[in-house]
């Protein structure tokens, strides 16, 4: 499946990239699964993604959770915890 | 209900006067106006950058009015937000509620305020002298927000 994923803030600066478009293996259809496979990627992306940052998920402009599913043409941003107000 | 997400300052006056002149049940009008600071953890700060998602920082802002109304007998809510860089002393949110007493507006206006702060997506970064900075989220915001989880009409800490 085909998605978008948009990255905010602190994690933007740190992968360097705001968006792209990534075409899913079959076996990552869940937001802790996307975070796995982007943690594969090394360096900086092995730190935000591996779980040992908080890094909160969104998908069609929701809030969700690690166990979310995800589906094709899903917007799916990732970013740290809020610090609006 | 109203949502504003904008790089403008915002007349609190204004804005005030319109809600609370809207309908003549309005008894009461509660707002919080938030506002840069130049101190934050004992560093000098000279300038805010705000960064939001568009989409849906609207969208999140809309929902937290939307509850605030099914939990409270409230006439209107509006929130405004700032984006993009701000000094100290701008306006950085104007959040206000009408009702028809002040208990239901109180509380709502509170709400508002708590769940924007762990909701809503929005990002700070600070000028310092050092340098910028990301403004790391706050456990107390998590907590303040918490409160408000099992409860009908009031923090779960309000005894």
């Amino acid at each position: 499946m085909n998605i978008k994923v948009l990255y905010f803030a602190r994690i933007k600066e740190s992968v360097n990239y705001s968006t792209e478009d990534i075409v899913l293996p079959a076996d990552v259809n869940t937001v802790v699964a996307l975070k796995m496979l982007l943690a594969e990627r090394g360096e900086v992306w092995a730190d935000l993604f591996s779980g040992k940052q908080v890094v909160r998920a969104a998908i069609n402009h929701e809030l969700v959770d690690d166990m979310m599913a995800l589906k094709d043409g899903d917007e799916v941003a990732f970013f740290p915890p809020v610090t609006g107000g | 209900m109203t949502v504003r997400v904008q790089t403008e300052d915002f007349d609190v006056g204004a804005e005030l006067a319109a809600m609370r002149l809207a309908s003549k049940d309005i008894g009461a009008l509660v707002n919080f106006v938030g506002q840069v600071r130049d101190m934050n953890d004992g560093d000098v700060v000279s300038t805010l950058t705000l960064e939001h998602y568009p989409c849906m920082t609207e969208r999140s802002l809309e929902s937290i009015e939307v509850e605030a109304k099914s939990r409270w007998n409230i006439v209107d809510s509006l929130i405004i937000h700032r984006v993009g860089k701000l000094q100290p002393l701008d306006q950085i949110v104007l959040v206000a509620v009408t009702s028809a007493h002040r208990g239901e507006a109180f509380k709502a206006c509170e709400f508002i305020m708590d769940y924007l702060k762990t909701r809503a997506p929005f990002w700070k970064k600070e000028a310092t002298a050092d340098g910028e900075r990301w403004v790391e989220a706050k456990i107390s915001d998590d907590d303040a927000q918490g409160r408000w989880a099992n409860a009908i009409d009031k923090p779960v800490s309000d005894k």
